[in-house]
């Protein structure tokens, strides 16, 4: 497995960049992985999203819906698309410290 | 479509990431490449033409007349001439001749036989994995060869010897951990079907069920999970057509995945795969099995369920029945309120997934839907339709983002066909499709969007 080193920690990661162990999760992890998505500097917008990412998972193992994300963000799909360009599914889990999400989408 | 210039070993270096122990174990594959790999992948290989008469009649009848070579989006897309069909076949061709024909066994490579060795290995990993089982070259083979077999039964035998995408055997772990690919547990999935409900109410000012586990009700519909996940117009589709047409419908939270990755592994996970919604059925008591927008979950639950969990003979015909199917049937019977200029302003053309036209046979219903309730729906290059289809691309396993370089040229020749309609929306039953063609879209530069047959019915509906 590959590990990548964030805020002087190391982290072991998947072939795709996302986190291995949820649980070692930090927002410096966030803030160290957002250049791998091609953020330079997370805004009050990102962390409203990655928050409510890491409160579903807590609560139901696997990220919400598209949908639901929206909803409960305010946020138009546009919008998440602007803030995190590989979308909610990937981006935005990878920097919330979820497993990637797989399956036809 | 233009035959392209030849682009040897251009895919070569795009292969999919491989799965390790903890996911071929639970799956009963070796959990590493055994010492004796070779002898290993000869004995399934020979069970398997044993098992399928299909197998070695589609190994030794080919011609090589080369009808099937620029029939295939992979090569049209990719220039890599192992990407004809007929080329990629010919990977286990040669090894089918040195070892189960009588000329290979006395006169190995004189016959046109080859030895299994590493880099033959490699190469089948490579293309049996740049091919998506669309069969598009069957349509055109004098002979009826079905390359998508021969490329199903060389990914079965290195699955057996533990060679297997980590994207496939993923998938297929969390369905049977959790009734379904994306890995929704019961409680995440009865949520958001409650939250379907709620934006339904917002969109209708009615109660509009999406029902989870509701023993006795008529209908076991059984979704893709993305329906739920990403696709949710096309779940609500679904509530707003049974709410419409006064059936009683559910979700089962222990089947709540249509798509079968077993087919794009082997048989043994087709059929555990398959058997859940079976068992599910059983269980809530339902009549009838319906399936939603998945192109592969048609096949493998039509073609292949009555066989390898059947008969079948305690849910009522026909069984199983496609959501398009049941809706042109009552669209048919005058049984629907439809209004078309809800979806007016909106320029439709259909893309025929694979599984569905040319394997599943749903040539009529998807278009009778369309007519039905969109104004502007027009169809796009004859000899890219029906069951001429072209593959979007990501089918049967492809759907992962290490192997993008391939996905996009596969898409190549349905982005040329598409362009050529003017539409604004590409209408697809498939969960694969329409996470595929967003990106290739991008990709090629097109202003268009996806959208589910289903999501263009709900919103035609009056209820």
């Amino acid at each position: 497995m590959a590990a990548v080193t964030l805020a002087g920690k190391q982290f072991e990661v998947d072939e795709d960049g996302f986190m291995l162990d949820v649980a070692q999760w930090t927002p410096e992890v966030a803030i160290g992985l957002a250049k791998s998505e091609g953020i330079d500097a997370l805004t009050d917008d990102h962390w409203k999203v990655i928050n409510y990412l890491r409160g579903y998972y807590q609560k139901f193992n696997v990220a919400p819906p598209v949908r639901m994300v929206c909803k409960e963000t305010g946020f138009s799909l546009k919008r998440i698309y602007e803030l995190f360009s590989t979308g909610p599914a990937k981006g935005a889990c990878k920097l919330a410290g979820l497993p990637k999400p797989t399956g036809c989408i | 479509m233009e035959i392209p210039q030849l682009h040897p070993d251009a895919c070569v270096g795009v292969q999919a990431h491989r799965a390790k122990k903890e996911l071929l174990a639970p799956l009963g594959l070796s959990p590493e490449l055994p010492p004796d790999w070779r002898e290993k992948a000869l004995c399934k290989f020979d069970e398997l033409l044993k098992q399928r008469r299909s197998l070695s009649l589609y190994l030794d009848i080919c011609v090589r007349c080369g009808a099937c070579a620029d029939k295939c989006p992979f090569f049209l897309g990719t220039g890599d001439p192992k990407n004809m069909p007929v080329a990629r076949a010919e990977l286990l061709r040669k090894v089918y001749r040195r070892h189960f024909t009588v000329a290979g066994k006395v006169a190995g490579s004189l016959a046109a036989g080859e030895e299994l060795t590493d880099t033959v290995l490699q190469e089948w990993f490579t293309y049996f994995y740049q091919c998506s089982e669309c069969r598009r070259c069957a349509v055109f083979c004098p002979f009826g060869v079905d390359t998508a077999e021969i490329t199903m039964a060389a990914r079965e035998v290195m699955a057996s010897i533990g060679v297997a995408p980590k994207y496939v055997t993923e998938v297929i772990k969390k369905a049977h951990e959790t009734g379904n690919n994306i890995g929704i547990p019961e409680a995440a999935w009865i949520d958001s079907c409650r939250f379907l409900e709620e934006e339904l109410k917002e969109q209708t000012g009615l109660d509009i069920k999406v029902p989870v586990n509701q023993a006795g009700a008529e209908v076991l519909l059984v979704p893709p999970s993305a329906d739920v996940f990403v696709n949710t117009d096309t779940m609500m589709g679904y509530a707003r057509f049974f709410h419409a047409a006064g059936i009683t419908w559910t979700t089962s939270s222990y089947a709540s995945e249509a798509a079968n990755f077993g087919m794009f592994l082997n048989y043994d996970q087709l059929k555990k795969v398959n058997r859940r919604m079976l068992d599910a059925a059983g269980q809530l008591g339902v009549k009838r099995l319906v399936m939603g927008e998945c192109g592969h979950a048609w096949r493998a639950a039509q073609a292949f369920m009555d066989t390898l969990n059947g008969p079948v003979d305690f849910l009522e015909p026909p069984c199983p029945e496609h959501i398009l199917e049941l809706a042109a049937r009552y669209i048919r019977a005058g049984r629907l309120k439809l209004n078309k200029s809800a979806n007016d302003g909106l320029t439709v053309t259909y893309h025929d997934p694979c599984n569905l036209a040319r394997a599943g046979g749903l040539l009529e219903e998807p278009r009778e839907i369309l007519h039905a309730v969109v104004n502007d729906f027009r169809e796009m290059p004859a000899d890219t339709i029906r069951e001429k289809t072209f593959c979007c691309g990501a089918g049967a396993g492809l759907l992962t983002d290490e192997l993008m370089p391939t996905r996009m040229k596969g898409a190549k020749p349905r982005m040329e066909a598409f362009r050529t309609t003017g539409a604004t929306h590409l209408a697809v039953p498939c969960a694969i499709c329409k996470a595929q063609f967003p990106v290739a879209f991008k990709h090629y530069g097109v202003d268009a969007q996806v959208v589910g047959v289903m999501d263009l019915l709900g919103k035609a509906i009056v209820l």
